[in-house]
């Protein structure tokens, strides 16, 4: 047995930018937040200041549900660094919104990973000043 | 006359230095310069015909070889380095380009993987990410749309290691023989991914010097570039790598990156994938391999899997691929050098001088940095014979 868990806090802890402040306060708050363009609604990949499809200078910060669907995952043996907790499970989760995210899942064995299994979002501290969102098997009757 | 943008490049010298898992007596820029004597060296050519210094320790190549004033360019990673001296020459700017790299004194802390390996962007860092996952979860898309199976990769891991096994030049020489069951007994890094699919990590420096064509034609062997290109779709390890990003609705996604640079570079050398006789693939991980094979158009999507098990990547076979050992046996001594490494390999391959693992009568060769779980890919074409 080896449940996923939330990695020990400290271990590796984002530095946040200028362009993604508003994130990262959102998750202190535990609202899961992604970038649209407020003139064109594109949803990128990663923090931008550009739109991609229409390359006006907008984004604008919308709340996500904080449910998506598993599309790749991968489970981690032999972590970077020696603090983090194996094993763990660093996927790419497709937001309802249809936004891809990274994050990792935990809360279930890694042989219950599987393509579009249902997640949803799970906040947990990563020091005393961020909090990482991670995702978890979507409980019955909310997928 | 051949309008070839290419037509009056030529490579005349390549060299490796001593590959090692570490070199104490260096640093990355002490290895690259030994590489670039050696290379200049082998192509017969003095240090002060250089005219221009192409990579990341230009300037410092440019002092310590006394070159000044002479051109730089501080471009990094193989291909495009190379890509970038031969524009420097067809261009009149220069007429001998030293191309230089080396990788030494980096990866000191081993309780932690190589810092290359390490991205320290704020949406990933949280998460453990490392290249190993990163390609991982482009292996993994694959997996579940193709079926591709860690047996196959692990034909792939056990093919390379075995080439560096044979080679007494590479850092992992005389390690196996693998057998693909010895890649799938190694311990799991990230799945599908064991140890032994995943590139090692060493010290070495290398070099190239190109020249112009009337200067190439007082060198012995002199070799062409026939086609050339590269392909990215954003920053390595920054953003979620995910293999149906497709940011331009008329082009392959991201988990095809190379398949656009591989055209444009098959085109530029009136070729097509048939024509190629070795394949110098980068290696950083087994899959990349599989997935470089289908982008390049050596065969379908999906098929690359029983492309390498079906026994056509391996000596003597259809398409010899990373003959040297690539960078899971031969050398991985950073961010640089073991991606000119490739060029260098298909330049040893073409002269018909490899001691081992030679491809008989090679014209064409094919070298590949890079790779999806990073979002970019590079593909270049070198040949026996001028374009």
């Amino acid at each position: 047995m080896s449940l996923l868990l939330p990695q020990p806090l400290s271990v590796s802890t984002p530095r946040p930018s200028f362009r993604s402040e508003a994130y990262w306060e959102g998750c202190r708050q535990h609202r899961l937040l992604y970038q649209q363009c407020a003139v064109c609604g594109y949803r990128g990949l990663g923090a931008f200041t550009v739109c991609a499809q229409c390359h006006r200078t907008s984004p604008v910060w919308e709340a996500s549900a904080g449910r998506g669907s598993l599309y790749s995952w991968t489970v981690v043996w032999r972590p970077p660094n020696p603090g983090f907790r194996v094993p763990y499970a660093p996927a790419v989760v497709r937001l309802d919104e249809g936004v891809w995210m990274l994050s990792a899942v935990i809360g279930c064995e890694p042989g219950e990973l599987h393509d579009g299994l249902r997640l949803s979002v799970q906040f947990h501290p990563a020091s005393d000043e961020i909090t990482l969102p991670y995702f978890s098997p979507a409980e019955e009757g909310h997928s | 006359m051949s309008s070839h943008p290419f037509r009056d490049v030529a490579i005349v010298g390549v060299h490796n230095t001593v590959q090692a898992r570490r070199l104490p007596e260096h640093d990355s820029t002490s290895i690259a310069l030994i590489g670039a004597l050696g290379a200049l060296a082998d192509a017969g050519i003095a240090p002060h015909e250089v005219d221009g210094v192409v990579g990341p320790d230009c300037a410092q190549i440019a002092l310590e070889l006394g070159l000044g004033p002479c051109t730089r360019r501080p471009s990094s990673l193989g291909i495009p380095t190379v890509l970038d001296a031969a524009a420097l020459i067809t261009t009149g700017q220069c007429d001998v380009v030293l191309v230089a790299a080396g990788g030494a004194g980096i990866h000191t802390e081993r309780t932690l993987t190589a810092p290359w390996t390490r991205p320290t962007n704020e949406l990933v860092v949280g998460y453990g990410l490392f290249t190993a996952a990163e390609f991982a979860l482009m292996a993994r898309r694959h997996m579940l749309t193709y079926d591709t199976t860690p047996e196959q990769m692990a034909v792939v891991a056990a093919t390379i290691r075995t080439n560096g096994h044979v080679n007494p030049e590479a850092v992992y020489s005389g390690r196996g023989p693998f057998s693909p069951s010895d890649i799938l007994e190694s311990r799991m890094i990230a799945d599908p991914f064991h140890l032994l699919d995943c590139a090692m990590t060493s010290e070495g420096g290398c070099g190239v010097v190109l020249v112009n064509a009337e200067r190439a034609a007082e060198c012995e062997k002199p070799l062409w570039i026939l086609g050339g290109a590269s392909d990215s779709f954003g920053p390595a390890y920054t953003v979620a790598p995910v293999w149906d990003f497709q940011p331009r609705r008329d082009a392959d996604p991201a988990g095809m990156v190379g398949a656009h640079a591989a055209k444009s570079a098959f085109a530029m050398a009136g070729l097509t994938p048939v024509d190629v006789d070795v394949a110098e693939l980068y290696d950083p991980f087994s899959f990349e391999v599989i997935r470089q094979l289908e982008a390049f158009g050596f065969c379908s999507p999906g098929e690359g899997g029983p492309f390498v098990a079906d026994g056509n990547i391996g000596p003597g076979s259809l398409l010899p691929v990373t003959t040297d050992g690539g960078t899971m046996s031969f050398s991985h001594p950073g961010i640089n050098a073991q991606q000119l490494q490739r060029v260098i390999r298909a330049a040893l391959q073409l002269r018909g001088t490899c001691a081992t693992n030679q491809v008989a009568r090679a014209e064409v060769a094919l070298c590949s940095n890079g790779g999806a779980g990073a979002l970019f890919c590079d593909v270049l074409l070198l040949g026996r014979e001028r374009p």
